[in-house]
């Protein structure tokens, strides 16, 4: 009874009864390939738990010089804070995977096409940030494994021709990685880019609200008569709430069972431990240009500059690709465009691998 | 009941208010649902305090740092012995301000510097010779740590001083 009547006053002000008859008119489609609508919700879980562990990181973390010892006090003085840091550390991994997973997925279903194009574009951008997100908070406990990692991953933008150094300078804050690295870094991980990130976010996601989740070419086919769909809510909400929640629990096993590591404290007089690598999620990217390094004609600078230009060039035609395959039928540049992709998946595969097997 | 409805076609057909299946209770099914979504309940409870837990903890820390240094029962001053006449040392006891007072007539006296009234850092008057809260205008007595005037409701608490030529030992009283 009061219940209902307190339903009826916000209702009458805040209008829940058109939210909840707008929810009930969603549906989702129902089909073999179904499974990989849950990734770009498990990537939107992680980055809520990202938030959350963020904030309580926050509460202790002080950029700058004292940078580590601060990550120091966190990881063995606070109670607990070994866990919200191994949270925050694998959460953001996890959260690059489900990314990569959901972009894949994306891609293969040709779920891109009209009118899906700005869905594609906004979720390339999120991608590309979430990528500055690793690279930047990789950097701030400030141990031995990140400064080094950052300092040889700031030498690539150091290569563009006439304007590389003054751009490397700009983003280290002086000729070398140091705590005025910290300090910039962490005024980007933690103002800069959630400012651009949550409302691109928002974006994407109005936009999966407005088109609806795509079918794949072959469901696509088929007469409407015998497509499948469940509702939206509760059903699919259901349902993307349990992955949520198993998310959670694979996460925290993560996180408790393989706590994040600490290194020892940075020092630039030090000379630079053995398998200094970059993350996972960027040791394809990595790989590539040391690859074309050794090509013979290509050894030295030019080497590097041709690199940074097929790998870009690469990346424009990947997110540029709504744009090539436009057509429903499947013809010759839908077929062009899917072997793009396995050959994407290939490279990405083969130089993480080679990456790996040949850290010394 | 558990199993999703599946419905053919793009979006969903049905008249608003219809339901896709008819719910029929089986007698003895509702003490089974009950049962069912109390165990649910409790472990959604259980889990939510598993989550919680930490992150309280977590963010008690300082708390409890500063709850095992009030565990303090004597600070050592080292060359405090050479404090000049008619001045003021601070220092910590354990987590607190505390002040030691070489007062002009040569006694020494030691007391915690926390106003009664409300936590302000207070201060010692070398001139007026007395403690004064620049907050709300709380006076004390420099040698008793008494309440004089003004709003603080309790006396300054007294610590033991002990005067050797290494420096000065003060101690919970």
């Amino acid at each position: 009874m009061t219940s209902k009547t307190i339903y009826h006053w916000i209702d009458e002000r805040l209008g829940l009864s058109e939210l909840a008859a707008f929810a009930r008119h969603k549906t989702v489609p129902v089909h073999a390939q179904s499974f990989w609508y849950y990734w770009g919700g498990i990537s939107l879980f992680l980055f809520l738990v990202q938030c959350f562990t963020g904030v309580l990181l926050l509460v202790y973390y002080r950029p700058g010089a004292e940078a580590y010892e601060s990550v120091r006090q966190i990881t063995f003085v606070m109670h607990f804070g070994w866990l919200i840091r191994s949270a925050h550390a694998w959460s953001a991994n996890l959260m690059i995977f489900a990314i990569l997973v959901h972009m894949f997925s994306v891609y293969f279903m040709k779920a891109y096409r009209k009118p899906r194009e700005f869905g594609w574009l906004s979720g390339m951008a999120l991608l590309g940030i979430a990528s500055v997100f690793g690279f930047s908070g990789y950097l701030l406990p400030m141990d031995e494994l990140s400064y080094f990692a950052t300092k040889v991953g700031l030498q690539i933008p150091a290569v563009i021709p006439f304007v590389g150094p003054a751009v490397a300078n700009m983003l280290r804050g002086g000729p070398d990685v140091s705590e005025f690295t910290v300090q910039r870094f962490f005024a980007l991980h933690v103002v800069v880019l959630p400012a651009i990130f949550l409302p691109l976010l928002a974006f994407h996601l109005w936009l999966v609200q407005r088109h609806g989740n795509a079918v794949p070419p072959s469901v696509e086919a088929l007469p409407p008569e015998q497509r499948k769909n469940m509702p939206s809510f509760p059903n699919f909400v259901r349902k993307d709430l349990a992955m949520w929640l198993i998310s959670l629990n694979i996460l925290a096993l993560l996180a408790s069972v393989f706590p994040w590591a600490l290194g020892k404290q940075a020092d630039s007089l030090v000379p630079a431990p053995a398998g200094i690598h970059p993350e996972w999620y960027f040791m394809s990217p990595f790989e590539m240009l040391k690859l074309l390094g050794m090509v013979k004609w290509l050894q030295g600078e030019p080497g590097e500059i041709a690199g940074i230009l097929l790998f870009t060039l690469g990346i424009v035609l990947w997110i540029l690709i709504p744009f090539y395959d436009i057509n429903k039928e499947s013809g010759q540049r839908a077929r062009a465009a899917h072997y793009f992709g396995l050959l994407a998946v290939f490279a990405l595969l083969a130089t993480t691998v080679i990456g790996y097997w040949t850290i010394r | 009941m558990m199993s999703d409805p599946i419905v053919s076609g793009e979006r969903i057909a049905l008249p608003e208010g219809t339901h896709l299946q008819p719910f029929v209770e089986e007698p003895g099914e509702t003490t089974t649902r009950r049962f069912f979504l109390a165990a649910a309940g409790a472990a959604g409870l259980l889990y939510t305090a598993a989550l919680a837990y930490p992150i309280y903890r977590y963010l008690a820390s300082p708390e409890e740092i500063a709850l095992s240094a009030t565990a303090v029962t004597e600070v050592t001053l080292k060359d405090a012995q050479k404090l000049p006449l008619a001045s003021v040392l601070m220092f910590k006891f354990g987590a607190a301000p505390a002040m030691l007072i070489h007062h002009e007539d040569g006694r020494w006296i030691s007391m915690t510097a926390v106003c009664t009234h409300l936590g302000c850092t207070v201060q010692y008057e070398p001139q007026a010779d007395r403690i004064h809260c620049a907050c709300h205008g709380g006076v004390y007595n420099a040698y008793t740590g008494a309440n004089v005037s003004g709003p603080p409701p309790k006396p300054l608490k007294l610590f033991k001083v002990a005067v050797n030529e290494a420096g000065v030992e003060v101690s919970r009283a």
